[in-house]
């Protein structure tokens, strides 16, 4: 609380993004202990926590005040100006403190408090259980059991304590095989397939420099590949580019010396390093806020970020990978939240976008295989958001080791039953647990033409940018609405199956044509977040554009018209009058 | 001429066709007159490919030892691959297709042979008169007459028989006009905007030359469509070097001088010989599936495709907000007032009336606005995006249109009452049909040709209810509001439905479009079912309160 000085500022504008007309809501910003927030005169409520703030920048004042922009991590961007610049002043410095957290307790959900009991709160973190996720995989089985070796979290820090381990890996084999291995991440089940009897494990890159060996480790992984009775060979699939590899060596690292694994195949698939992935969003990001762009500018702006063909190269790799659950394959097993997603204030060089790459990659699988999925775009999008947002104790710390020592499960809240609590919001409406039945895995085509730019991602709040009717919310409320009618059928056969004490009940087909319902209304649950990005539905069934009044989005872009709209037309339009 | 001269093979047997994503078929290969027909002999699975002639753009044969491969790639962007046993015959097979598929005379065409095999209930040929809009007219204005000084096509070859034009313009006047316009093509009304009384004129450019002349007519004619002391706009699709270089070859622009109460705005669109190019750019990058993604991405980008989209639908805009909010009259033009000017008067119309939304309307507009307002589609349609013969005056004008159309379809889902296989339908028989709606380049050679009588229209079959049904959008319901759609690049997207229809498997995503179906279908008959149910419980209810009133 230290960090506010000044918790109300009036008469504070809202620029619009894309708009050159400077178009403008005004309103007040207030700034709390955990967000800012912007009312407008309409009484629209903008909300930014603080820990979604990526970076906040004070531009030159201008005329009509001080310009603030601030860029957030679910890619929104808002800018505001301050009338005057002391305000700004405060607020920016304000800002700066509050979204660079140095401890994990100041962070939100140590403090966020959702009215849950103790008990709630325990099932809410028992909810996901990796035993039983192993179990429903058929593990453990003759060939793979439970290792206690990392109990203590003694031979590697970032692993969980329970990892599944062939049953013909001994403790010293594991032991020396962890001490060849960066960072101790020796070999460990992460997947089972049951009917083909067949395991995907993964490691760390082995300390093997330029000729180092380990005799434990190579029986490690013979005894993986006796493990998978079922296959001639064992894949290892290196997800670098074989030139990062090798440049690997120098440090005393690299990758295995096919002449010491016997029957082994090696594979590089090319996903690039954090820092090209970092890099790679930073400029997707600058092409995609620039005003006025062209299609030739977007495209190649899309080209030379080069964003698509890491999520291409990523899903190609994948594709081996298909069912990937997020609790088991990134959380447990260490995959630095805490630093790629810069939760804390700490080293900018180990923030990187690779969590969202992955939610991008299976967002493209459900763009190719719209029945195949339980959940939809929106539930991705959430998770993204709760990844950064710290609310949820779920995502924060970089392994097991460093959540178990910060107490998040009493301390915090799991995000999983609060989206289990909405999950009609987040469940695809077309999903077919039945799912081509012959396919237990999918199989994505990654021509590169198959991959899109994700707008609702990168454009999430920008509202002018998406389609003005959403197919996705009418066929969700009518499939919701659809459930409502069934249940109202049954009440009513019951009503008159009472008065006629008879089961008369047939349907009059010839009275259909004329019907005209009452319109069912849909009520959404109480939403756990504090505002609704314009993505996710509408609470009516169907909202014809502009026909609703709660709706004036579309009376916004009627007066965005007669003004300037750089993505529409009247940039051109203010040339013109120029030039006639 | 016997088509039989030209088929020196008509049959051959063991012939295996190839297509991407199903399995190859073996069976036999029929050539007629208009059709390339391949029937798999498996009895369990018989399946039948139909071609017609004119749906061929280019063959390539090619030999390994005596088994022959013909590739041919078709107008609808389709590629299939037959191979043939017997060098001869696969010569004679190759020689005769591409003599069938590039038949000069029009009257060879199929239309001239199709004998529907379905009752016709409507006659398409006369489901939309000028007649019959200028009544619709005439219920809300009486500002506008209907002129048949083109009754013969002297004034105007491109120009249907009749035309809307001002009252207070008689046909001695538009006589004149015609001289001081481009092909004759004076100013006549594509629009009127019921909401505020304003109109969309289009025309050719005015024949202004170097001297420029002017034609006291002309601006008559044009600010007759004002109201006084309003201002109205000149939308001319070229830029303002191209409209200045064509007064040296006698063409021209509006001067503010002889102009005074209108405003020109030059707005860009690109000309057919460029559109032609970026299209067949556009279909090699999406045929070749190796890409990756950075190759991909700059080959989607170096064809313009996207940007010529972006421009057409923002000149759309940008008419439609002159009307809309500047309350103001537009003319459109750019050099002959056939191509891009129609582009722009019908998507401004897509976007301002509801009525283009419907499939009713939508006909109606094409007709209108591309047939009779005499868009060439023989020349322009006569290849497609794999033909080597680099003509000029082929060009993908009518599928830009198109596409602009399914873009804003995709921004308004719910306001259009078609759906997407009717636009794609819409741009195969603009190519290749059966039907004699697209043939000719004006409603001129369409008399000549005496189509009406010969061939059968496009709309005497899509109209027919079974047909409709595959063609209508279940999430229809009518917006009777403007649609301003986005133009920034992030909301422009590649048309699949076309560009990768033949390159992708589709079955998931027809599985999915089936279950959306399905769910609003389902909602219909829940809904009614409630409703009966409600009723039967208020009767039961109403019997019951009679029996205890009686009691």
């Amino acid at each position: 609380m230290e960090h506010i000085r000044t918790t109300k500022v009036e008469q504070v504008k809202l620029l619009d993004r894309f708009s050159t007309s400077n178009k403008s809501l005004t309103g007040t910003l207030y700034l709390t202990a955990t967000h800012l927030l912007f009312i407008d005169s309409s009484q629209r409520e903008t909300w930014i926590l603080h820990h979604h703030i990526a970076a906040v920048e004070k531009l030159p004042l201008t005329t009509s005040g001080c310009p603030l922009v601030i860029q957030c991590k679910n890619f929104r961007i808002v800018h505001f100006v301050v009338p005057r610049e002391r305000d700004c002043h405060d607020i920016y410095n304000s800002l700066l403190q509050l979204s660079r957290t140095a401890k994990y307790e100041e962070l939100y959900a140590f403090s966020y408090n959702p009215k849950q009991n103790e008990s709630e709160q325990v099932k809410g973190w028992q909810l996901i259980d990796l035993a039983e996720e192993y179990r429903r995989m058929g593990v453990p089985n003759d060939y793979w059991q439970l290792s206690d070796a990392n109990r203590d979290y003694k031979i590697c820090e970032t692993y969980p304590r329970e990892l599944y381990v062939p049953r013909t890996a001994s403790k010293p084999i594991i032991v020396g095989s962890s001490k060849f291995r960066s960072k101790g991440r020796f070999p460990v089940l992460s997947y089972y397939h049951k009917n083909k009897e067949a395991a995907i494990c993964r490691c760390s890159q082995p300390l093997s420099g330029f000729s180092a060996r380990c005799l434990e480790d190579e029986h490690m992984l013979q005894a993986i590949s006796k493990a998978n009775p079922s296959n001639r060979h064992m894949y290892v699939m290196d997800t670098r580019p074989k030139l990062n590899a090798m440049a690997n060596r120098a440090a005393g690292k690299g990758y295995e010396n096919e002449d010491n694994y016997s029957n082994i195949r090696f594979q590089f698939v090319g996903i690039e390093n954090i820092h090209v992935m970092r890099s790679s969003l930073q400029k997707l990001l600058e092409v995609s806020g620039t005003r006025g762009l062209s299609v030739n500018d977007f495209l190649s702006g899309l080209e030379n970020s080069g964003w698509l063909r890491h999520i291409k190269a990523v899903l190609d790799a994948a594709v081996f990978l298909a069912k990937v659950l997020i609790e088991k394959d990134w959380i447990s097993f260490g995959h630095k939240f805490s630093d790629r997603c810069c939760q804390l204030d700490g080293d900018p060089k180990e923030i990187s976008p690779v969590f969202t790459q992955f939610l991008e990659s299976v967002w493209n699988l459900t763009e190719q295989f719209p029945q195949a999925f339980e959940y939809n775009e929106a539930f991705l999008l959430q998770i993204h958001e709760h990844v950064h947002s710290c609310q949820f104790g779920n995502f924060l710390g970089n392994c097991q080791k460093e959540r178990e020592e910060l107490k998040l499960k009493e301390k915090t809240y799991s995000l999983w039953p609060f989206l289990l609590a909405e999950q009609k919001k987040y469940q695809n409406p077309l999903y077919n647990p039945d799912f081509s039945p012959d396919l237990t895995l999918l199989e994505p085509n990654t021509v590169s033409f198959n991959f899109k730019f994700w707008r609702n991602m990168y454009h999430q709040f920008d509202r002018s940018m998406h389609p003005r009717q959403s197919v996705f919310n009418l066929i969700m409320n009518t499939s919701e609405q659809n459930k409502q009618l069934e249940e109202d059928i049954k009440e009513l056969e019951a009503k008159i199956k009472q008065r006629n004490g008879q089961s008369d009940v047939v349907l009059e087909k010839e009275q259909e044509q004329t019907a005209h319902p009452a319109p069912v209304a849909l009520k959404s649950p109480p939403c756990f977040q504090k505002e609704q990005p314009p993505m996710p539905m509408n609470d009516a069934v169907r909202t014809i554009e502009g026909s609703n009044t709660a709706d004036n989005r579309y009376s916004e872009l009627v007066s965005e018209f007669s003004k300037a709209e750089p993505a529409v037309v009247s940039l051109e339009y203010g040339v013109a009058r120029m030039t006639c | 001429m016997e088509f039989a001269e030209l088929i020196k093979t008509p049959r051959a047997d063991n012939v295996v066709l190839h297509r991407p994503f199903h399995l190859a078929v073996e069976g036999t290969l029929c050539l007629t007159g208009h059709h390339l027909i391949f029937s798999s002999r498996r009895q369990d699975n018989a399946e039948e490919l139909w071609l017609l002639h004119s749906n061929i753009d280019s063959i390539d044969k090619r030999f390994v030892g005596s088994l022959g491969t013909i590739v041919i790639k078709c107008k609808d962007l389709r590629i299939i691959q037959l191979d043939i046993p017997g060098m001869e015959e696969c010569l004679n097979i190759a020689s005769s297709i591409e003599a069938l598929s590039t038949l000069d005379s029009v009257t060879l065409m199929y239309p001239f042979f199709y004998r529907p095999m379905f009752e016709v209930l409507e006659d398409g040929w006369s489901s939309f008169l000028l007649e019959q809009e200028f009544e619709l007219l005439s219920s809300v204005t009486n500002e506008w007459r209907l002129s048949c000084v083109n009754k013969e096509f002297s004034v105007c070859p491109s120009y249907p028989p009749v035309v809307i034009v001002p009252k207070s313009i008689d046909d001695d006047a538009l006589r004149k006009v015609a001289l001081f316009r481009h092909g004759g093509r004076f100013p006549v009304l594509s629009y009127y905007h019921k909401k505020n009384g304003m109109a969309m004129l289009r025309s050719s450019q005015p024949l202004t030359g170097t001297n420029g002349r002017r034609c006291k007519e002309d601006e008559k004619l044009v600010n007759a469509t004002l109201r006084s002391g309003r201002r109205g706009f000149v939308i001319d699709t070229r830029p303002l070097t191209v409209a200045q270089q064509a007064r040296a070859k006698g063409g021209g622009f509006e001067q503010e001088v002889h102009y005074p109460q209108w405003r020109r705005i030059h707005k860009y669109i690109e000309r057919f010989n460029i559109l032609q190019e970026s299209f067949i750019k556009l279909v090699e990058a999406c045929n070749d599936q190796s890409h990756n993604m950075d190759r991909w991405l700059s080959k989607l980008e170096a064809s313009n495709w996207l940007t010529h989209i972006k421009e057409l639908l923002t000149a759309a805009c940008l008419a439609a907000q002159c009307i809309d909010r500047e309350g103001a009259s537009v003319l459109v033009h750019g050099s002959e007032g056939t191509d891009s000017t129609l582009q722009v008067t019908s998507l401004a119309q897509i976007i301002l009336d509801p009525r283009c939304r419907t499939i009713r309307g939508f006909e109606a507009l094409i007709v209108r606005e591309w047939l009779q307002a005499g868009h060439p589609f023989q020349q322009r349609c006569a290849q497609s995006a794999y033909s080597n013969s680099k003509q000029k005056w082929e060009a993908p004008v009518f599928l830009l249109f198109l596409e602009c159309v399914w873009q804003i379809h995709r921004q308004f889902p719910c306001s259009f009452e078609f759906n997407e296989q009717f636009l794609i339908m819409l741009f195969e028989h603009a190519y290749a049909s059966q039907f004699g709606t697209f043939l000719g380049n004006n409603e001129n050679e369409r008399a000549k040709l005496k189509l009406p009588q010969k061939t059968m229209s496009l709309w005497s079959w899509v109209n027919r209810p079974e047909e409709l049904s595959r063609f209508q959008n279940p999430l229809y319901e009518a917006n009777s509001l403007v649609i301003w759609p986005s133009v920034a690049p992030q909301s422009l997207q590649l048309w699949e439905g076309v560009f990768l229809r033949w390159n992708r498997p589709s079955r998931f995503l027809e599985e999915a479009e089936e279950e959306r179906i399905h769910i609003i279908k389902y909602n219909k008959e829940l809904q009614a079912r409630v409703n009966t149910l409600r009723r039967r419980l208020a009767q039961l209810q109403a019997q019951d309160g009679e029996v205890q009133e009686e009691q």
